[in-house]
């Protein structure tokens, strides 16, 4: 990959509609920003909605929140923010053609994503355990306080669901980064991908930041 | 290969003060649900702020919106409006619908020891002749 001149990369991987690479990168940039919006939305429908029925049954909120783990909860906000620094540092490398770094650094970014997995796992095999599930399959009779918490719980696994099947998908899209970095295909000429799934998993991280403390922190 | 000239110029070094500033943040959130504000509405406002300063911090320097072209920070920004429009608005029918169309939304077994709600009187009946 480093025997190509900067000119010859550029012919490779620009598109002929496109005046020049940074050109592209920026149009695919606004494109991820886009798709980012849509995402902002979707969560954000959620959001509202757990909002508006915390302000409705403020005591069941309460009683919903006290069987979260903040402490677990704020393990695996320390283990997203990290990924996403290592995820910003691959894309660093990735852009100044250090490629066993980018490698490394997205290496760390899986090993983050696993563990915030890991950690969910746990918290979310706990709650099948002791009956803390979503709307009519909530167990009242073993849990106790007020039954809305059956609606809380319907947000909470709701939220954290989507936001880990999202975590899912980025360990996916990293993987595949991983394999492509391994192989040289990218260079200073080329690092969108790097670039874009960087976005998508900084965005990842901004949806925890919200959810951390609506969930686990509320008093 | 303009555009892509200034992330080969910038050491990383802002993305680790940014990282020890989040992780700082994600203390003082942890730490600030301990403390007690008076109500329970100014513990969310507080721990709101703090979320709202890291996520700034991860679009701002992370998602380098900072060097991005502003058409990106556009997009961004107007989702958050158009979801302050999408709360707003609800937050408005939640607090005023039962004074319209009784919904009964806490009247659903109410939890012991809750304060009494007080059901919002029938609509006027549909006047027949």
């Amino acid at each position: 990959m480093s025997s190509h001149s900067p000119e010859v990369a550029e012919h490779r991987y620009r598109q002929h509609h496109f005046v020049t690479a940074g050109q592209q990168l920026d149009t695919s940039k606004t494109g991820m920003w886009l798709f980012l919006a849509t995402e902002i939305l979707m969560f954000g429908g959620l959001f509202v909605g757990y909002g508006l029925m915390q302000g409705v049954y403020p005591e069941a909120w309460v009683a919903g929140h006290h069987h979260l783990d903040r402490v677990l909860g704020a393990v695996n906000t320390v283990f997203l923010l990290c990924s996403s620094f290592s995820m910003v540092m691959a894309v660093h490398y990735a852009s100044t053609d250090q490629k066993s770094k980018t490698v490394l650094n997205l290496g760390i970014t899986l090993a983050f994503a696993f563990a915030f997995l890991v950690i969910k796992y746990i918290e979310y095999s706990h709650k099948f355990h002791e009956g803390l599930l979503p709307g009519r399959y909530f167990r009242l009779a073993e849990v106790g306080g007020p039954p809305q918490q059956a609606m809380f719980f319907g947000f909470y696994f709701m939220m954290t669901g989507i936001h880990g099947f999202h975590v899912l998908i980025g360990i996916i899209l990293i993987a595949w980064l991983m394999v492509r970095a391994n192989r040289g295909d990218f260079s200073s000429a080329y690092f969108t991908p790097v670039d874009l799934i960087g976005l998508y998993w900084h965005l990842v991280d901004l949806i925890w930041i919200y959810l951390f403390p609506l969930l686990y922190l509320i008093s | 290969m303009s555009e892509q000239a200034h992330s080969k110029s910038h050491s990383p070094l802002p993305y680790l003060l940014t990282l020890i500033a989040l992780l700082i943040l994600t203390g003082v959130t942890v730490g600030a649900s301990y403390v007690d504000f008076g109500s329970s509405t100014v513990n969310v406002i507080v721990a709101m702020l703090i979320a709202t300063l890291k996520a700034s911090l991860v679009a701002l320097i992370f998602m380098h919106l900072r060097h991005d072209k502003p058409l990106n920070s556009i997009i961004f920004v107007s989702s958050l409006i158009f979801l302050g429009i999408l709360l707003g608005f609800c937050m408005i029918d939640v607090q005023s619908r039962e004074r319209v169309y009784p919904t009964g939304l806490r009247q659903v077994d109410p939890p012991a020891g809750a304060a009494k709600i007080v059901p919002a009187p029938a609509p006027p009946a549909p006047a027949h002749h």
